[in-house]
């Protein structure tokens, strides 16, 4: 119960954070106004019983920073190998399925890892079930380096599913 | 002299970000089908649409606009991951079939036997 209204609060605090960066008016009228809708959501979004760990993962945020700039200099490096790819005459891809574990156990961690998966160029995840994720992948050097699977032990550690 | 430091970096931010769109484009264009096309398009979500931002906050300062364009980001990378995974599985569960290595291979041993 008592976690309920934690994650109630900080989802008001997100929303009215983005609330004044987009608004950009801060008089007290619009001001008022912006708190109440903001309220107004958070309410609804009780009755549909939509606040919970999944929507709105804050237990996540200090483990996130360590994955996140990870995961930035990942994608770089993965611009940069499809960049050549594209760019060479000869067009080198081997387009390669496959199936990667998810060892995550939580919905959340698996949608986690997939969208990691996604965001990287060169490998797009387009099926998840049964604790595995099916990846098309451009070349079958990036398919080696999923296997691999340091990525899946990064994003276990960060959902703290690593024992 | 700090302010043409900032200007010159945008700038480099803002071509590297188009020059990586218009290979995203390139590659659209000259891969074989609509699986690795994505592979493609997911360039200029990622590292286009990253410099190009990174080289407008430069332009913009601290400010509003700054905030602004840093949440366009945030929303770009929790949203493109979700709306490619949504266009791949449509295309593989309407029966799209990936043109894989193998087919690759054995195309090319076609073109060379006669």
């Amino acid at each position: 119960m008592g976690n309920r209204f934690i994650h109630s609060i900080s989802l008001g605090a997100v929303l009215f954070a983005v609330w004044l960066v987009l608004s950009g008016h801060y008089t007290l009228l619009i001001t008022t106004l912006g708190v109440i809708s903001c309220a107004v959501v958070v309410s609804i979004m009780q009755r549909m019983d939509l606040i919970d760990q999944e929507g709105h993962p804050i237990h996540l945020t200090w483990r996130a920073f360590t994955y996140i700039p990870w995961l930035i200099i990942e994608i770089i490096k993965a611009n940069i190998d499809v960049l050549k790819l594209i760019l060479a005459p000869s067009l080198p891809v081997t387009p390669t399925l496959l199936r990667v574990k998810a060892s995550q156990t939580s919905d959340l961690g698996q949608v986690i890892y997939a969208n990691s998966i996604t965001l990287t160029p060169g490998t797009i995840s387009v099926d998840v079930a049964n604790g595995e994720i099916l990846v098309h992948a451009l070349t079958r050097s990036g398919a080696e380096d999923l296997m691999g699977g340091e990525m899946d032990r990064r994003v276990t550690r960060m959902v703290g599913e690593d024992k | 002299m700090s302010m043409m430091i900032i200007d010159i970096l945008s700038w480099l931010l803002i071509i590297a970000g188009s020059f990586s769109m218009i290979v995203g484009g390139v590659g659209v264009l000259r891969l074989p089908d609509v699986y690795t096309r994505m592979h493609a398009a997911s360039i200029t979500d990622t590292l286009g649409a990253g410099t190009i931002i990174a080289g407008l906050i430069l332009q913009a300062g601290i400010s509003l606009i700054a905030a602004k364009l840093l949440l366009i980001l945030i929303f770009i990378f929790f949203t493109s991951p979700a709306a490619s995974f949504a266009l791949a599985h449509a295309a593989l569960s309407s029966g799209v079939e990936p043109i894989l290595d193998s087919d690759l291979r054995s195309d090319e041993e076609k073109e060379k036997s006669p």
